[in-house]
């Protein structure tokens, strides 16, 4: 993609990132934040934190079923985005919610178990945060850094259980969000299944080579 | 060089000039349909109370709380009525389609005297009475709402329930006409076994809290609040309070209720409000009072121990939750 293409597309990402946070700002200026302003504002972070995870994790399958590679380059700033709310929908609920009760919320913590899955998912992408840059991956060597950050997925299963968990009886929207998490999850395992079948018919052929032709190339590593 | 530059656009390329012109509009466009397609289109208004009946009734102080109300845009505007949709604002925008005139409340099943009443004659018949009661949802908020109704003892004194008769069913209007939630699509999920059933204990019935709403802020009861007519049982937590009756049953067994058959381990048929037993997935220790920052703790039976607590002597509430 050209450059300035690039650009345009990474203002875009920034713009459509920073327009919920810009929205809440703007309700809160206008008291327009319903009757009950922490626990909308907590469920508008937590829904826009799932949403932006779920960009993050479509970017690869973009490439896998398109063949597009620009989306990659995006992987990250979403990612990023994604923990800074996640980061805010957890600020909002220890500052706002419990005003820094520390009893009752080590309790939640304890016994709610969507609270507890909600704060693991938000723990899953510390690391992935602390090694985003170029630096970190080089630090890591590539293999090494793409093995953390498949934590990633962890984190999605994890978001996954604390919607489903919280959602109350009735609500559908969590399961359009669990839904599109198992889509982008299912086109990669496809393709990494598709990959093991053809390594292994690979391996097969060069097994067993046809005779006169001292066999095929090794499609390992392919 | 001139040529290569000269080439770089293809005539299809060039952005029409209206459309250039308007790329803004396209930008705030877009902006608000990505935030609005989220959840929220825009701020839900609360109904003008002068566009409501007025229902002016003397207060009974004896039984109010000395509390300051919940605002009006509030308690018209942020409510749990699913036959109107699972979102807080669905009831405010989706009100219009309920007729609360003309109306007919049935009161039947184990009484002498059976009946039909029009909701204008039950106005007429009962005297009416303001009173100030908190409002605890199962969600951990609560309100305070000054209600006008009259105590449901006095409508049941009326039928006469017989001897066999030991508890009491409420029943909620159903029809998709008028509630949009009770529509069956392609994709549309139920979200509630309708119509909307409620019940309470003979004992909890008859008890002088316990009231028939009609009203509030001395106007009639806003469609969003369950009009005509509604339960309110202020010990117990909101959903209890079924809204826009059609019919009072007197019974003999413990009715099935909307909530408890949706999550039998969630919502119990008693739900008193209890800050000691929680619902499985959250505290009930603190709630929110609406229009306050704090949580606020949760009283055993909302605050009314001393009047309700002997209902229940003997009873292991974490088992009758």
């Amino acid at each position: 993609m050209r450059r300035r293409a690039r650009i345009a597309v990474k203002a875009v990402v920034w713009g459509a990132a920073l327009a919920p946070l810009g929205a809440l700002g703007w309700w809160t200026v206008t008291d327009d934040l319903t009757a009950n302003p922490i626990a909308f504002a907590t469920a508008w972070l937590g829904d826009w934190t799932f949403a932006l995870l779920l960009a993050t994790l479509a970017m690869t399958p973009l490439r896998l079923l398109f063949g597009w590679g620009w989306p990659a380059t995006l992987r990250r700033l979403l990612g990023l985005f994604a923990f800074a709310y996640a980061g805010l929908h957890f600020a909002v609920w220890i500052l706002v919610d419990h005003f820094l009760n520390w009893a009752q919320m080590v309790r939640d913590l304890v016994e709610r178990p969507y609270i507890t899955v909600g704060l693991l998912a938000l723990l899953t992408l510390v690391p992935l945060a602390a090694t985003s840059t170029a630096a970190m991956v080089r630090r890591l060597g590539a293999r090494a850094w793409k093995r953390l950050h498949r934590l990633v997925y962890v984190t999605g299963v994890l978001a996954a259980l604390h919607f489903l968990w919280l959602a109350k009886v009735g609500r559908t929207d969590q399961y359009l969000y669990v839904a599109t998490l198992a889509l982008l999850l299912g086109v990669r395992a496809g393709h990494a299944a598709r990959r093991a079948l053809a390594r292994r018919a690979g391996a097969a052929r060069v097994a067993a080579p046809v005779p006169g032709l001292g066999g095929l190339p090794d499609l390992r590593g392919r | 060089m001139l040529i290569r530059r000269a080439a770089r656009f293809k005539a299809s390329e060039i952005t029409d000039e209206a459309l250039y012109l308007r790329r803004r509009e396209f930008i705030a466009g877009g902006a608000a349909a990505l935030v609005g397609g989220c959840g929220r289109a825009e701020a839900v208004s609360a109904p003008k109370p002068e566009s409501l009946a007025p229902l002016p009734a003397p207060r009974n102080e004896r039984l109010s709380v000395r509390e300051p109300w919940t605002r009006w845009e509030h308690a018209t505007t942020y409510n749990n009525f699913y036959e109107f949709g699972v979102d807080k604002d669905d009831p405010a925008r989706l009100a219009g389609s309920l007729r609360p005139r003309p109306w007919t409340l049935v009161v039947d099943g184990l009484v002498h005297r059976p009946r039909r009443y029009d909701i204008d004659e039950l106005l007429r018949k009962f005297p009416l009475e303001e009173r100030v009661y908190p409002l605890r949802c199962v969600e951990a908020w609560s309100m305070v709402i000054p209600w006008v109704g009259f105590p449901l003892a006095a409508l049941l004194k009326e039928v006469e329930p017989t001897g066999a008769a030991r508890f009491v069913e409420f029943t909620t209007l159903h029809d998709p006409e008028q509630f949009p939630a009770q529509r069956r699509g392609v994709l549309s999920f139920a979200s509630l076994d309708w119509p909307y059933t409620e019940g309470l204990r003979l004992d909890e019935a008859l008890h002088p809290l316990t009231l028939l709403a009609v009203g509030m802020y001395g106007r009639v009861l806003p469609n969003q609040n369950g009009a005509p007519i509604r339960l309110v049982v202020p010990w117990k937590y909101g959903f209890k309070s079924a809204k826009s009756l059609v019919r009072i049953r007197l019974v003999r067994e413990q009715p099935a209720t909307a909530w408890n058959k949706a999550a039998p381990h969630e919502y119990g048929f008693y739900a008193n409000v209890n800050p000691e037993v929680s619902h499985p997935r959250w505290s009930q220790a603190t709630e929110r009072r609406i229009g306050e920052f704090r949580r606020r703790p949760t009283l055993l039976f909302n605050g009314y121990a001393a009047e309700v607590g002997h209902l229940y002597a003997g009873m292991d509430l974490r088992q009758d939750y």
